[in-house]
């Protein structure tokens, strides 16, 4: 026995990747050409994997505001937003935020995986209860094991599941925590958020949405899932990212609860870390404006999901229960799936291979994420891509 | 609420489907390294029991557990 036998599995896989001469897990971009267009691992391809959602990585104006951040303050703060790296561009995103969701408050985070583990852990501690969904993040059920809350499961988007584990739970309904996502990062489906707000709304206790897939997609100002839903007033804090739709790196969380500017200073994730670049914020900012001056980005994205969507379902791979910017196509054989991402390489796309655990089932998925940078030429690209896939029995059988 | 017999039994009749062929279930079976159930199967096995004795079965549990003994134990516990 030793520290490294449970690693034997994960070497195992890697030894067998290597053997084949295949590298999907760290893929390494060599050089971008666009932000839908780039060099991986040897091969030209266009990128279907990235999260870069509106397109804004390459932005002009986004570019130049991180440029001149980096000259004026600097390459890094070099410490914690609670002691030297809280700088005026830290406070003006946050402010900014907070006027975009229309809440009073909001805590700019370094990553959003510092916002979504951050709040897990320390909104909820022993004694309370999180119900959270299923399907959750690894960046949620990471923050409610550090947290020391009672955890409990419901059945991945099922409302009438969710009910039954509040009632279940009776009056300690009052000291617990509802976490859900908006758009699911895996599989793209949207929560049912109506329901959730009803059930919410019914039993009590407050409600965390992370919106880090749905920021800048649905609602009729890119809020995403619980505007386009018409529950905002139903979530208590909504959690996101900088790091897709912004282009950059960083969380945040919003909310009305005034308590939240005390509770920035319980999070451990927001305390021993160092803030932000001036230049990621700068960036971000920008990229803030532009997503709300042009929703016509958020038009292209989506007639965009929906044409790759179609184009998979036609040649008849199973896709994603819903439309979205995230598609994914399930493969039961593990194998099959590491054949056809180095296909899809070789063919010109650069998808995400996705194995258990990360996926929410046994099943492996290629996942693709759309940009709204992306022409539709390019999209035709990726499809044709998968059309060339072999063996075609194989395609058939999923 | 039931005792700990009645969650061990209950715990054998919904292992049985899962457990590896020719693996005969008894209190000192481990759910992982002996019957082979996956993490996802573990949290299978969890939402049945809750909704068989409609009670609530936190993850924090799921660290103490190794055997249906240990499960079993643990559930008796939630009652009081």
């Amino acid at each position: 026995m030793s520290l490294f036998d449970k690693f034997q599995p994960i070497i195992d896989i890697r030894a067998g990747l290597e053997k084949a001469g295949i590298m999907p897990f760290g893929a390494v971009t060599e050089k971008l050409l666009s932000p839908t267009e780039g060099i991986v691992n040897g091969q030209r391809v266009i990128l279907a994997g990235t999260n870069n959602y509106l397109g804004l990585t390459f932005e002009p104006e986004c570019i130049q505001a991180a440029q001149q951040a980096l000259a004026e303050q600097g390459t890094g703060t070099t410490g914690s937003r609670m002691a030297n790296g809280t700088f005026a561009g830290h406070v003006a995103l946050e402010q900014e935020l907070a006027a975009f969701f229309a809440k009073q408050h909001c805590v700019v985070f370094s990553t959003g995986y510092a916002a979504t583990m951050g709040m897990g852990s320390t909104l909820a501690g022993p004694g309370d209860v999180i119900v959270l969904d299923a399907d959750s993040h690894a960046s949620i059920y990471d923050g409610v094991r550090l947290g020391g809350a009672e955890v409990v499961r419901f059945k991945h988007n099922d409302a009438a599941d969710l009910e039954k584990r509040l009632r279940r739970l009776g009056e300690r309904t009052a000291n617990t925590l509802i976490i859900v996502e908006g758009i699911y990062s895996m599989l793209g489906d949207q929560a049912p958020l109506a329901d959730i707000a009803e059930v919410k709304n019914k039993y009590g206790g407050l409600l965390l949405v992370d919106e880090a897939h749905s920021l800048g997609m649905l609602g009729d100002h890119g809020r995403g899932v619980a505007e386009a839903a018409g529950v905002e007033d139903a979530v208590d804090f909504t959690v996101g990212t900088f790091s897709k739709s912004l282009g950059a790196i960083g969380g945040y969380c919003v909310s009305n609860h005034a308590e939240l500017e005390a509770i920035r200073f319980a999070i451990r994730a927001y305390i021993f870390t160092a803030s932000p670049s001036p230049s990621v914020i700068a960036s971000t900012r920008v990229a803030l404006r532009l997503m709300q001056e042009r929703p016509e980005l958020r038009t292209r994205l989506w007639d965009n999901a929906q044409r790759l969507y179609d184009g998979l379902k036609d040649l008849g791979f199973q896709v994603s229960p819903q439309v979205s910017p995230v598609v994914a196509v399930t493969i039961s054989d593990r194998d099959q799936a590491i054949a056809w991402w180095n296909q899809l390489l070789h063919r010109g796309a650069y998808v995400n291979l996705v194995m258990p655990p990360a996926s929410p089932t046994t099943d492996s998925l290629l996942r693709c994420s759309v940009s709204a940078a992306h022409s539709s030429e390019q999209i035709d690209r990726i499809i044709d891509a998968f059309a060339s896939l072999e063996p075609d029995s194989t395609r058939a059988a999923n | 609420m039931p005792d700990y017999n009645e969650f061990l039994q209950r715990t054998f009749e919904i292992l049985k489907p899962y457990a590896k062929q020719g693996v005969i279930l008894n209190k000192h079976s481990e759910l992982v390294t002996e019957l082979g159930l996956t993490s996802l199967q573990v949290m299978e096995l969890i939402e049945q029991l809750e909704d068989h004795f409609d009670m609530s079965i936190p993850l924090n549990i799921l660290p103490d557990i190794r055997t249906v003994h240990d499960l079993a134990t643990q559930l008796e516990k939630l009652g009081h």
